[in-house]
């Protein structure tokens, strides 16, 4: 047995090692996403058995409008948080200087970033009460009256994503932070030379540089705007009326309090074919340049 | 440097960006000043209406008390504690083993594990739920901290993994081919020369894994229900539908919910700026 031990171990350590982590992450996360495929074709309540039923949830799906309202806002919290990374951009070239006391400036900047989602969401929910809130302060010092923003349907999705983009923004900051800290001196140098400067400057010398970071940021912000759930829940609980629900949160609502699991599965899985179409792209980006030795 | 640096000598200059910096981080906080400010007020000022007036007595003592007397938030903040350490001891140890043989032994199906291990990082989380409870319903793990330890470690293992394996495929090669000729085995390669080197990327793991788990909301709703093992997340949302309009609490309520991973992050800025960073741009 030990002379078997001691033959065999220089590949049976190595698989020994990484046995806990693949068998975990591959039961729970991997073989779960595989398995709501599954379900999302039956009937079922959570506790019973299943029932088959085909493309029946997608056929639902597809005539029912809370979808097409839950995936209008999907596409809206995409498109305005793809305001994260030219200003979290903005403010990184704003703070980027080496001056005493400026390190801590900087990190006091980074505090929404490690604050829960929750928290982020009770400190909006709170700014935007109405009357009371900060919103409706700043409002009346201009002798208007704030509008109920979380509970107007026109309004409320908006109001929400503006809240989320608080630590996004932050995220993508951090990014550029660490970006602009590697950018080549030589280059900037030589730039100065031939006289580029300001818009030029950003343009043309540094922003090529930044590609990777940019690049990075933009993922960062596309799952984050995909994924957004929390601040639902804890903002409007998709109020009024549905009106600010995403599909993730429609799917947690459908699966949670109508103990609709198949169907709640089949939006999981809508969301998911989304996700896939991004990760793939991702994927191959980070293959190639891994395969190019970066 | 870009933008050109301000120099030394013009001081008014540094004066003024500093202050106009001052002035945007103002903005950019009021937010937060003003849950802060609102933790401060006694309820008879905010049940009075008068939420930005002078204040007529400070309830600061009497909110934060009533926080950890009147509701389960003392509770709520073990509970957070009981998940959230055990999660970030099992990520780190999980991470390092598979990080130290993903990027030390070349294989069949290692840059295709390694790509499983980042993909699945980006799935939405909600494509799990309904397996993931119903595993934990399988188990009869429902509704305690160990089905949220489970699937943090299972979750988080995947991005650790990632950072790890770029940390120690960094770490010189003359290294490892010393402790072969050494003949230690891999096991000792893993404790001798590995696990000394990537200390610094370990700290960096823990404060973002940390921050991570504390913070988490979706798992939390989803795996448990009591008070007993509800974390703060959950909690504070909970205590948001109960207080309604007692802003005062539902103030010192989210503050003491923010305070743990703010404190991490100014105890270990360094680590926890290099860790977002690194996973992120090596990746």
């Amino acid at each position: 047995m030990q002379t078997l031990w001691r033959r065999q171990r220089w590949w049976l350590t190595p698989v020994l090692l990484i046995a806990p982590g693949i068998l975990l992450f591959f039961t729970v996360i991997l073989l779960s996403a595989v398995r709501s495929v599954w379900i999302s074709f039956h009937e079922w309540d959570g506790f019973g058995p299943m029932v088959w039923i085909g493309l029946g949830n997608y056929i639902e799906l597809y005539s029912d409008p809370q979808f097409y309202v839950s995936l209008k806002n999907n596409l809206i919290w995409l498109v305005m948080f793809m305001a994260a990374p030219p200003i979290g951009l903005a403010i990184a070239l704003l703070v980027n200087q080496k001056i005493r006391g400026m390190r801590f400036l900087k990190s006091l900047f980074f505090i929404p970033l490690v604050l829960a989602s929750v928290t982020v969401g009770v400190v909006f929910t709170w700014v935007y009460t109405p009357e009371f809130g900060l919103l409706a302060l700043i409002f009346r010092a201009f002798g208007a009256v704030a509008p109920a923003v979380l509970s107007d349907e026109h309004f409320v999705t908006f109001a929400i994503v503006i809240a989320a983009l608080w630590p996004q923004i932050t995220f993508c900051m951090v990014l550029y932070l660490a970006g602009l800290n590697n950018l080549s001196e030589e280059l900037i140098g030589a730039g100065r030379v031939d006289g580029a400067r300001g818009w030029n400057m950003l343009r043309h010398i540094v922003l090529p540089q930044l590609t990777q970071v940019t690049f990075i940021a933009i993922a960062v912000t596309v799952v984050g705007a995909l994924r957004s759930f929390d601040m639902i829940s804890v903002m409007t609980a998709g109020g009024p009326f549905g009106s600010s629900s995403v599909l993730a949160y429609q799917m947690y609502e459908q699966s949670i309090f109508s103990y609709r699991f198949g169907y709640g599965a089949a939006i999981a899985t809508v969301l998911f074919v989304i996700m896939a179409v991004f990760i793939a792209w991702y994927l191959t980006h980070i293959i190639r340049s891994e395969e190019r030795g970066g | 440097m870009y933008p050109r640096p301000i120099p030394e000598t013009a001081i008014w200059q540094r004066r003024v960006y500093v202050l106009a910096v001052v002035i945007v981080l103002l903005a950019w906080l009021c937010p937060l000043f003003a849950i802060v400010l609102t933790s401060f007020r006694s309820t008879a000022d905010v049940m009075g209406g008068n939420l930005w007036g002078w204040p007529t007595e400070i309830g600061v003592i009497d909110n934060y008390r009533a926080v950890f007397t009147d509701t389960p938030m003392a509770r709520y903040f073990l509970n957070s504690l009981t998940i959230t350490i055990p999660s970030v001891i099992g990520v780190l140890v999980m991470s390092t083993l598979a990080g130290f043989v993903l990027s030390r032994y070349r294989f069949r199906g290692n840059m295709l594990i390694f790509a499983l291990f980042v993909g699945g990082n980006f799935l939405p989380h909600q494509i799990m739920m309904i397996p993931v409870r119903d595993l934990m319903v399988q188990l009869d793990l429902i509704d305690t901290t160990a089905a949220l330890i489970i699937f943090h470690v299972a979750f988080q293992t995947g991005f650790a993994t990632l950072f790890m394996r770029n940390f120690i495929a960094a770490l010189p090669d003359e290294l490892f081919q010393a402790a072969r000729a050494e003949g230690a085995s891999p096991f000792q390669t893993l404790v001798h020369v590995v696990i000394p080197l990537v200390k610094p990327a370990l700290a960096a793991l823990a404060i973002l894994i940390f921050t991570f788990v504390w913070n988490d909301y979706f798992w939390a709703v989803v795996l448990t229900v009591s008070d007993s093992v509800k974390p703060v997340t959950a909690g504070l949302a909970n205590l948001r539908g109960e207080w309604v309009s007692a802003w005062n609490l539902i103030s010192a309520g989210t503050i003491v919910v923010a305070v743990p991973p703010v404190v991490m992050f100014f105890l270990m800025q360094r680590h926890f700026i290099a860790g977002l960073t690194m996973g992120a741009v090596k990746g």
